[in-house]
């Protein structure tokens, strides 16, 4: 999809006065973020887990080209094929080549976010496929033809009226008069309706949380069991992804595993969590006659050796949206583009581009909560400051917000001018806040601050001039 | 440790410009510690604006000052978790190409303490005879919070002034907004998060909100006031000094 971040402002201001999202934004407060607190407290070795998960991350990023060939033969050994996508026109090339060569009129897809970051079902609908998501959440956006806003509750935007909205306008050939008010109901609706879309499928698109090396094998987890009927009911099963998603063994799979539910919804282990690899051999009862791996690479390469490689240990819990304050007040469309929060901010830029993303690292109060709640202890706070050093270094950052810093910096640096000015300056805020009750509501140049809340006013002399006139006592 | 310790004592720039109270409760408690309190004079920012907003330059140099003014104290305390958390994290890394500042950066940072840690961690005090008659909610602010583990140290502090009762936040980790320069670069999202912590204090039904950075504190007095809650807020080196008499933080003086 085509980004729109550089109007996060706007679709923040949007997202604010949306009274709707914002109900369903303030649930996550009780909903997944005590779920994973519950869950993480109840295992005793989850912190250390932690910390052998970013270890041997780390080791399979530092020797990424090993891992991924070693996969590349054993899929291939298996009657698989690897793809080695350089960008998201090659992927999307690709995946279009397979689906023509198997004749194919609709594709079904369980969610990815590698689908959307490469915009996969525009372009496979220009070219007469039809993809059908087949997520509940991905279902109901596609309906509703937006993207998803939050990476791994896609529709948490929405609540139970839009779901049943978007179905009466979809689902024609069903009596216009039928009951929609309550969740089962819509439930049973989509489950009937994509199970003749997963039975009419000619290809199914999988995306992957892990590749295993050592056995050339995708792991893929949901809730919903949408995709192993995505990727056993059709003739060919294509699984696409980002190279980063490679761990070296089994073991190292479910060390991952074990954080992965816990951290994104705090069960302790998905409903669904399946292995495959490669297609149908002689003998086996189902599974798909063609199966490929479409491994994009679409920047991330660029990420390794520099300092956000530590980014590439995502394994896209959401932990950090569900916690993060911006993202709480935000939502995930006003990102502007695939990935959201605090994993987005720091993604989107290496991804699209900081001219694009400026804003996203600067939106962000760097509280920690995303790095003290992530899974793969990933320093989000400190990539998020890596790209503001990125965007001072170009200048990015408008030139009077630049000229205060520096002003201030000087300042900082000359002892005597600066107590000449501040003992001056708080001294003339105090004399005009003695009249207004100790505090501002409003102060030229302070609109940002006054617009939310009053400014407390100094309390007169500034500590430093009261000490040296030798005050010692409060 | 010496027995008498001499502590320099970093104000910050916010509470030598808005509120010196806090920094003459932090001198008291140091010296009832039985510290020696010195404060130098050429201190003035620690540099964090500059740092967060991506000017490594002016923060180094910034740092470089900081760590030259406070060479030589056997401690340096900082009524500020988000100050001492730029002293102790963050400076070190400032300086990972510079083998000589990266020594003197880790030598401060060893010696560098956030005021309510350093008097219940470090000095393990006993609070001397202090009241203070009011609830009190407890902002933990998220500096000192999630980098240098500061949440029981201010609690246990407040436990033993007389007549003060503590109600907790139902989202005590949620951050307030503030964030340095972000509450005036993203108002919208700031206004949230803030009036989201307002109401979170007032539902506690406390008279007092407390936190251990004057920049929160200021952010939420701004919102309360401006909501017409008569929460009074105050840092906590205030109350535990036995000097929450004046006004409170964003008033003024009776009549």
């Amino acid at each position: 999809m085509l980004p729109t971040s550089h109007a996060f402002r706007e679709g923040a201001r949007r997202a604010l006065d949306d009274a709707a999202l914002q109900q369903a934004l303030g649930m996550l407060k009780t909903g997944f973020r005590v779920k994973r607190g519950v869950a993480a407290r109840r295992m005793p070795e989850f912190e250390q887990l932690r910390d052998v998960a970013r270890d041997l991350k780390n080791h399979t990023l530092d020797n990424l080209d090993l891992y991924l060939e070693a996969f590349e033969a054993k899929v291939v050994e298996q009657g698989g094929k690897v793809h080695w996508c350089r960008d998201a026109a090659s992927a999307r090339q690709v995946i279009l080549d397979i689906c023509r060569a198997a004749g194919a009129r609709t594709v079904t897809k369980s969610k990815s976010m590698v689908a959307e970051e490469i915009a996969l079902n525009p372009f496979l609908e220009r070219h007469a496929v039809e993809p059908i998501e087949t997520d509940l959440g991905e279902y109901i956006i596609q309906l509703r033809d937006e993207p998803p806003s939050h990476i791994i509750a896609p529709a948490i935007h929405l609540n139970r009226r839009h779901v049943a909205d978007a179905f009466m306008a979809n689902h024609r050939d069903l009596p216009p008069e039928r009951p929609l008010d309550e969740p089962r109901q819509l439930l049973d609706e989509a489950r009937a309706v994509l199970r003749q879309r997963f039975l009419a499928a000619d290809v199914g698109i999988t995306g992957a949380n892990l590749l295993i090396a050592e056995t050339g094998s995708v792991a893929l987890v949901t809730n919903e069991g949408n995709a192993d009927l995505t990727m056993t009911l059709p003739r060919v099963h294509i699984v696409l992804t980002g190279i980063e998603k490679v761990v070296p063994t089994l073991d190292d799979a479910m060390t991952v595993l074990r954080l992965l539910a816990r951290s994104a919804t705090g069960q302790e282990f998905s409903s669904y969590t399946t292995f495959v690899a490669g297609p149908r051999r002689p003998g086996d009862l189902d599974g798909p006659e063609q199966f490929h791996v479409v491994l994009l690479d679409n920047g991330r390469s660029n990420m390794l050796g520099g300092e956000f490689q530590d980014m590439l240990r995502c394994i896209r819990c959401a932990a950090c949206l569900n916690h993060c304050p911006v993202y709480g007040a935000a939502g995930g469309h006003a990102y502007g583009w695939v990935y959201s929060g605090p994993m987005g901010s720091v993604l989107t830029p290496a991804l699209v581009g900081l001219e694009e993303a400026h804003h996203l690292p600067n939106a962000s109060s760097l509280c920690g909560r995303c790095e003290a709640v992530c899974p793969m202890r990933i320093p989000l706070p400190k990539m998020l400051r890596h790209w503001r050093e990125r965007e001072f270094e170009r200048h990015l950052p408008p030139l009077r917000a630049r000229a205060a810093l520096r002003l201030w910096a000087w300042l900082a640096r000359r002892p005597a001018l600066y107590r000449l000015f501040a003992d001056a300056g708080m001294a003339g805020l105090a004399w005009l806040a003695r009249r207004r009750g100790g505090r501002f509501a409003k102060l030229p140049l302070a609109g940002g601050w006054t617009r939310a809340r009053d400014l407390p006013a100094p309390q007169g002399r500034t500590f430093l001039s009261q000490w040296a006139a030798g005050k010692r006592r409060p | 440790m010496p027995s008498r310790p001499r502590v320099g004592l970093f104000v910050t720039c916010l509470v030598d410009l808005f509120r010196p109270t806090v920094g003459f409760s932090a001198v008291k408690l140091l010296e009832d510690a039985g510290c020696l309190v010195e404060v130098p004079a050429a201190q003035t920012c620690c540099g964090q604006p500059a740092y967060n907003s991506g000017d490594r330059t002016d923060a180094t140099e910034l740092a470089r000052r900081v760590i030259t003014v406070f060479a030589g104290y056997d401690y340096v305390v900082v009524p500020s978790g988000s100050c001492a958390a730029m002293i102790r994290r963050h400076y070190p890394a400032l300086f990972a190409d510079d083998p000589e500042m990266r020594g003197r950066a880790d030598d401060l940072a060893g010696r560098t303490w956030e005021l309510t840690s350093f008097l219940s961690d470090m000095l393990e005090i006993e609070l001397g005879p202090v009241g203070y008659a009011g609830t009190v909610a407890y902002h933990d602010s998220c500096s000192g919070l999630r980098e240098l583990g500061v949440r029981e140290q201010p609690r246990r502090l407040l436990r033993k002034v007389s007549g003060l009762e503590i109600k907790e936040l139902a989202q005590p980790e949620e951050c307030c907004g503030f964030g340095g320069t972000f509450c005036v670069k993203y108002p919208e999202i700031s206004e949230k998060m803030v009036g989201d912590k307002a109401e979170d204090v007032v539902a506690t039904g406390a008279d007092t909100l407390l936190a251990g950075d004057l920049g929160c504190l200021m952010n939420i007095a701004g919102r309360l006031q401006r909501m017409g809650s008569p929460v009074k807020v105050r840092h906590v080196a205030e109350v535990l000094a036995g000097a929450a008499t004046g006004p409170a933080i964003g008033e003024a003086e009776e009549g």
